[in-house]
């Protein structure tokens, strides 16, 4: 990509202010206060950061999939005027490899290239341009090695080994009442296939590390998990955790592809390196290689019911493409392992889940991580066992549906309100969009759209629906935790609370919801949410639609304990029993009588707590996938109504419905746009997303090619909230961030379905599979063929 | 090098520009005017949206001399008098924003398109905002939020921060 920029002579500008702001309590539909830069452009995103004297990085990244490194020849680049530093692997001062789970993946690549894109050296130059044409000199020889581009083969004995360990990262099995080992009187198999989907955030990658001169550096940073990025830089960079300090600036959306690091250790490197701030931004196409993306899946499952509807048995094996490197597999390979089986009671299942090391491109954490994959293929095999049985798809699942006290293939016993079957009923019962009239039609309302390729002659509309599930929160005996600091003070302009937590906004909304409690908790208008950093403890990470519940959580018990001291010395001075006060409107009251104002007791005396918030403990699988591992489920459904050009096999999604228990809405409107957004991303997973890879190499890393849903291809979304309180979760609430785009895809696929009697087993769904024409032969119909293979050990397979 | 004058948000700007250079990077690096936003590179996303004489363009493709003598306005150009423009309002009062990435080119766009059609149908809006990418909103409250500052609805009754 050709691009100038002139050098920068923009003024300094570098790190968040807090946001200030005099909300309302929970329950309300309060305004962000980030909102206020973000209309008026002054919002400081990570790639608007500048400083005087600001040195440019950028990063030579492998062309090849897989290749051996002979050598790494730097002199000529060094050479070129303006470059202040060229850095290779010898130039990482601590441990040259790094990774959130396990450390497998090098700062910069020395001896092996696992995948395109990996990075293999630094530079720093005085100005972005010069930067990129000294990547051109550096000279690497390369020795081409075959990618192992496919999962299957990756887990084959005579596989060439990615990495010491083997190419199987991570294996999960479950054996649930008694597996396999159980008659059915219906039966129904099937293959499923899911493409890798990017993330997409908007704004890309971006960073800048700033030297303090005594050999540390401060850092700041676009992510979504201060304290595991810091955790890394420190082992990497051999320092101490004190002398790297990070700071959150201005994400442009996340959805997990920020959990690992792109360029945090080389800016600091360069920074640190060249004694002068470094900033790197990436563009789109380096965008593409430079963070991780949804796990490719193939599915194969079969379902066991009765005759009279219910399930029997539950045999799935998944095989996830885990790429290059670990990332968060581990952990999606385990939740789609969980969640194999859907939100539904069945007394026995067997659950295999592997996630494979190739030389595709690394995955990790993209939103609803293993259960977006897994619920693809259970609720189309609902379906596709609902017709075997003659039912209803909704009364088929209502039928099985998990409730309270149910038993997960975990052994896990299902807590709190598990309002499955409710929430489809209530799906169902939404209206339905109209019926397209007998009069000539809006071209705009046909699939194709003013490519005016059908004015209604060959269009059929079909419905369908799904229900997906997934935990909040970190599981599986993680010691998840998040960490508060609340100050309550009083200044000129009256009291104030100030917020501190080194939890991530990326969009989601966090920093409304931390001033909201902190209103609600202490009474006091003015909140100021302080920049994320790591001058506090962890709050986790914004993922696993954990952080309202886990950092609001921290908030609310800090607000508590400030509260609690605050009333102790109501105690001391006026001799009321804590026990009768409550705070209202900076003041301390008895009942409807006002006994102190905040600022006659905290004159000069502020009061501040720090809280730490773990959630209920919980605990690893063992040899059978046995275990309480989860903390909280949240669960939604979704219908899809969808206009299909049986002939082009284009597609119009007319509606969207959803229902989705959030526990409490602390911030209605914040609510339904995280569903609104979820749900868009599943309609992009379901009919439009994929990085395609071939020989693994990705040939669309571009906006142009790498389709996104636009205004046009995203319906209304008809929506119906429900606050089923969870007694164990602060106010009540349920995460909300992933469900909705683990229930939309299946439900639009099982619409396509409907509308065209084609079996589908691939998402995205490409129109040539819609209209029957696909290049491919399609997938072998495991129903049809009959020579569906044992769903058993791969490595037994590849034997034969 | 080429000399060129452009007018960006009410002041004028002279500079001496590499012909090749974009017009959004002139923007934010030469005049240190940031808060229009790169999402791309590839004329995709439309975050980038700012106004040449009145009309919405992608400034990543436009090119910095192109702009030469002519108006240019960016969502940080549209406040008067300190009064938020409508179309700003409506965004933050609708929740039209998660991350913010694109509202600056996505306000910048609704404001066009409220220009050439000042009372737009819904299927209308979509059409006007086809070019602009929302990753994080799902675009539903962006739409409600150009029908509000189309004056066809109301703000939501929420305090302001």
């Amino acid at each position: 990509m050709s691009r100038s920029e002139a050098t920068p002579i923009a003024p300094t500008r570098v790190g968040p202010e807090p946001t200030i702001s005099r909300p309302g309590g929970i329950g309300q539909s309060e305004r962000r206060p980030d909102g206020v830069p973000k209309v008026t452009g002054e919002f400081e995103y990570a790639s608007d950061m500048w400083l005087d004297g600001t040195l440019f990085g950028a990063t030579l990244r492998s062309p090849h999939p897989h290749a051996r490194i002979w050598s790494i020849e730097i002199s000529e680049a060094e050479a070129i005027p303006g470059v202040y530093a060229v850095l290779t692997h010898e130039d990482v001062p601590g441990r040259k490899v790094y990774g959130m789970e396990i450390p497998d993946q090098p700062v910069l690549a020395w001896d092996r290239i696992r995948y395109q894109g990996e990075p293999i050296a630094i530079v720093a130059a005085d100005h972005p341009e010069t930067a990129r044409r000294a990547l051109e000199k550096i000279a690497i020889d390369y020795e081409v090695l075959d990618p192992l581009a496919d999962a299957e083969e990756a887990m084959r004995e005579n596989a060439p080994k990615l990495h010491l360990s083997g190419n199987v990262l991570n294996h999960v099995h479950i054996k649930h009442g008694d597996g396999d080992a159980v008659e059915a009187d219906v039966v129904v198999r099937g293959e499923y296939e899911i493409g890798m989907q990017d993330q997409a955030f908007l704004g890309p990658e971006s960073g800048l590390a700033v030297p303090d001169g005594e050999g540390g550096v401060d850092l700041y940073i676009a992510t979504q998990w201060l304290h595991v990025d810091q955790d890394q830089l420190v082992e990497s960079l051999g320092l101490s955790p004190e002398m790297v300090r990070l700071t959150l600036s201005g994400v442009g959306g996340a959805f997990g592809g920020r959990e690992d690091l792109s360029m945090q250790i080389h800016a600091c490197m360069l920074a640190l390196h060249t004694e002068r701030p470094v900033k790197i931004v990436y563009d789109r196409e380096e965008s593409f290689y430079g963070h991780v993306h949804r796990h490719p899946a193939k599915m194969r499952y079969e379902h066991g019911a009765t005759r009279d509807g219910k399930l029997v048995y539950v045999k799935a094996r998944t095989v996830l493409d885990g790429g290059a490197y670990a990332s968060s597999s581990p952990a999606v390979c385990s939740n789609a392992a969980r969640f194999a089986i859907g939100p539904y009671e069945c007394p026995n299942a067997l659950i295999d889940s592997y996630v494979v090391y190739t030389n595709n491109p690394p995955c990790g954490a993209m939103r609803g991580f293993g259960a977006v994959q897994t619920c693809f293929a259970h609720e189309s095999q609902m379906d596709k066992l609902a017709g075997a049985l003659g039912m209803d798809p909704v009364e088929f699942r209502v039928k099985n549906a998990m409730t309270t006290g149910s038993t997960m293939p975990t052994g896990q016993r299902v807590e709190g309100p598990t309002p499955v079957a409710e929430l489809l009923e209530r799906v169902k019962a939404m209206p339905m969009p109209e019926a397209a009239g007998d009069g000539p039609r809006d071209l705009r309302e046909l699939p194709g759209g003013v490519s005016n390729t059908t004015h209604g002659e060959g269009v059929t509309r079909g419905v369908g629906y799904a229900v997906g599930f997934k935990n909040v929160g970190f599981a599986e005996g993680f010691d998840d935790y998040a960490t508060a600091r609340v100050r309550l003070s009083v200044t000129d302009d009256g009291p104030l609370v100030e917020v501190h937590t080194a939890a991530a906004e990326v969009g989601q909304g966090l920093v409304t919801v931390q001033a909201q409690i902190a209103h609600t908790e202490l009474g006091v208008e003015r909140i100021s949410v302080l920049p994320a950093d790591t001058r506090v403890g962890s709050a986790g990470s914004t993922s696993a639609s954990r952080q309202t519940y886990m950092t609001g959580g921290a908030v609310k018990m800090a607000c508590e304990a400030v509260r609690e001291r605050l009333f102790e010395r109501v105690k001391e001075e006026f001799g009321e029993s804590p026990n009768s006060l409550s705070l209202e409107d900076g003041s301390v009251v008895s009942g409807d009588r006002m006994v102190a104002s905040l600022m006659d007791l905290l004159d000069g005396e502020d009061i501040e707590e720090t809280v730490v918030h773990r959630h209920v403990e919980t605990f690893p699988l063992d040899a059978n996938g046995q275990g309480d591992a989860d903390m909280q489920y949240a669960f939604s459904a979704h219908r899809a109504v969808v206009d299909v050009d049986t002939e082009l096999g284009l597609v119009r999604v007319v509606e969207l419905a959803t229902a989705q228990d959030v526990g409490k809405a602390l911030n209605p409107q914040a609510v339904e746009g995280q569903i609104e957004g979820g749900t868009a991303q599943g309609l992009g997973l379901a009919l439009l997303e994929e990085i395609q890879v071939r020989d693994g190499k990705i040939l669309n890393a571009s906006f142009t090619d790498y389709l996104l849903p636009t205004i046009l291809d995203m319906p209304p979304v008809k929506m119906d909230i429900l606050e089923l309180a969870d007694p164990n979760a602060p106010y009540g609430l349920r995460g909300i961030g992933e469900p909705p785009n683990i229930s939309t895809p299946p439900a639009i696929v099982a619409a396509l379905r409907d509308a065209t009697g084609r079996e589908l087993p691939r998402i995205p769904v490409r129109p040539e599979q819609i209209a029957g024409v696909a290049t491919q032969p399609p997938r072998r119909s495991p129903q049809a063929g009959g020579g569906y293979a044992d769903i058993g050990d791969i490595r037994d397979r590849s034997e034969t | 090098m080429r000399r060129i004058q452009m007018t960006v948000d009410g002041k004028p700007h002279v500079a001496d520009v590499e012909p090749r250079l974009l017009l959004i990077h002139h923007l934010r690096e030469n005049l240190g005017i940031g808060g229009t936003q790169v999402g791309c590179d590839t004329s995709n996303c439309g975050a980038c949206t700012v106004l040449m004489d009145g009309e919405s363009v992608k400034s990543c493709t436009v090119l910095a001399v192109q702009a030469d003598g002519r108006e240019v306005t960016t969502v940080q150009g549209i406040a008067e008098n300190g009064n938020w423009h409508p179309m700003q309002t409506a965004f933050h009062e609708q929740h039209g924003l998660q991350c913010g990435y694109c509202t600056p080119g996505m306000i910048m766009a609704s404001i066009s398109l409220l220009k050439e059609n000042p009372n737009p149908s819904e299927d209308e809006i979509r059409e006007g905002l086809e070019g602009n990418v929302c990753r994080c909103t799902g675009y539903e409250n962006i739409i409600k939020a150009v029908q509000q500052a189309a004056g066809q609805t109301q703000g939501t009754p929420a305090a302001t921060s």
